[in-house]
């Protein structure tokens, strides 16, 4: 399983813009490479990443290839209620991952 | 006579003392004129490093704190089981190395240290250099001792290598016929090419490096100033790696460590 970081403030006041930071660790193999031998390594990218603030999307990505390993995505959104920010990755060769943070909105 | 003319009938006899301080070997840099890699990084990538949650090399952090945990090899036994908690076991630990290891007659860096502990401790197979597993331990080894200045040992048995090491510090190498001491003593803070020349302290290792965007160790940095030479790199776990590593955690004593550091 890929190892992820999370940074979400563990409070926040109501209305206030916050800054959220992801990084996962992933090979992000563009499928452009080829072995010594010749044969292609196959594509292993993480395609979309999608952010759920309450069961609310909030935040999507589509990553392609020529994006750097261990893709570090930061973004902002509105404090609005204190509750929980659901993070998924997915990609290649079925590859999931899904981590919680919690917020306390005053 | 004036100053001017007395300068000038130095000046022959200053270029022939620069010249022997080259085959000679070179002045090392004092002390207080010291600077972590760190002091020259962008205001980007020294942010990167400043945040746990940002810095990549907290990934192989966490790897290897899973991995300190998990039981392996014949003996059944994880690191944890005989060392305990690593925040207080290994404070301090990666700073004091390498050290000598009597067994060996020689020193070992922490990635051997580890493999060694794994073969005769845990009977486990040994991790190759450079492995993602190996390098995770390293890093997370080398973390508890973050913010603690690089502790050489004072052990005289180390004294032999650490002057193997500087002489291969001194010496001139490979197609360009430099030696390691010509970049980063004589010219560190100028340009190579677009570079900045850094004064080469090992006190950030095992480091995620942007161009090879993953974590390595001190010997795959090494390998890489080797090649840069056009001399032919050691294999990894080369005893004149080891001796060249003791002499650069000598030459970095006092500076605070970094594990895991974030480099260009």
């Amino acid at each position: 399983m890929a190892r992820a970081l999370i940074n979400v403030p563990a409070k926040a006041k109501r209305g206030e813009v916050i800054a959220i930071k992801t990084l996962i660790s992933h090979v992000m193999e563009s499928g452009f490479r080829h072995t010594s031998v010749g044969a292609r390594i196959p594509r292993d990218i993480i395609d979309t990443f999608v952010c759920t603030y309450n069961g609310e999307e909030i935040f999507r990505a589509a990553l392609h290839p020529a994006i750097a390993a261990n893709p570090f995505i930061t973004f902002h959104t509105v404090a609005a209620e204190s509750g929980t920010f659901t993070f998924q990755w997915t990609g290649d060769g079925g590859f999931s991952q899904t981590e919680t943070a919690s917020i306390v909105v005053e | 006579m004036s100053v001017v003319t007395s300068l000038r009938r130095l000046a022959p006899a200053a270029a022939l003392l620069t010249g022997l301080s080259i085959i000679a070997g070179h002045a090392e840099i004092p002390l207080h004129e010291r600077r972590s890699g760190y002091a020259d990084l962008g205001r980007d990538t020294k942010a990167m490093q400043d945040d746990d949650t940002a810095n990549p090399g907290m990934l192989s952090v966490l790897d290897g704190e899973a991995l300190w945990k998990t039981k392996t090899g014949d003996a059944g036994r994880a690191c944890v089981d005989c060392h305990g908690d690593a925040r207080t076991s290994m404070k301090g630990v990666a700073a004091r190395y390498p050290a000598f290891e009597p067994a060996r007659g020689r020193p070992v860096n922490l990635d051997q240290r580890i493999s060694i502990c794994r073969a005769e401790r845990q009977q486990a197979k040994p991790l190759p250099y450079e492995s993602k597993e190996l390098l995770a331990l390293s890093a997370f080894v080398g973390m508890q001792s973050r913010g603690a200045p690089v502790a050489p040992p004072d052990d005289e048995r180390l004294k032999p290598f650490r002057d193997a090491g500087r002489a291969a510090y001194d010496r001139r190498q490979g197609q360009l016929n430099l030696s390691c001491g010509q970049c980063h003593d004589d010219n560190w803070g100028k340009s190579l090419a677009g570079n900045l020349i850094p004064q080469a302290h090992p006190n950030g290792y095992p480091l995620y490096r942007l161009e090879w965007q993953s974590i390595g160790s001190l010997q795959r940095r090494l390998r890489n100033c080797m090649t840069g030479l056009r001399a032919e790199p050691y294999e990894y776990g080369a005893p004149e790696y080891v001796d060249l590593e003791v002499y650069l955690m000598w030459r970095a004593r006092g500076m605070p460590m970094e594990t895991p550091a974030v480099r260009p």
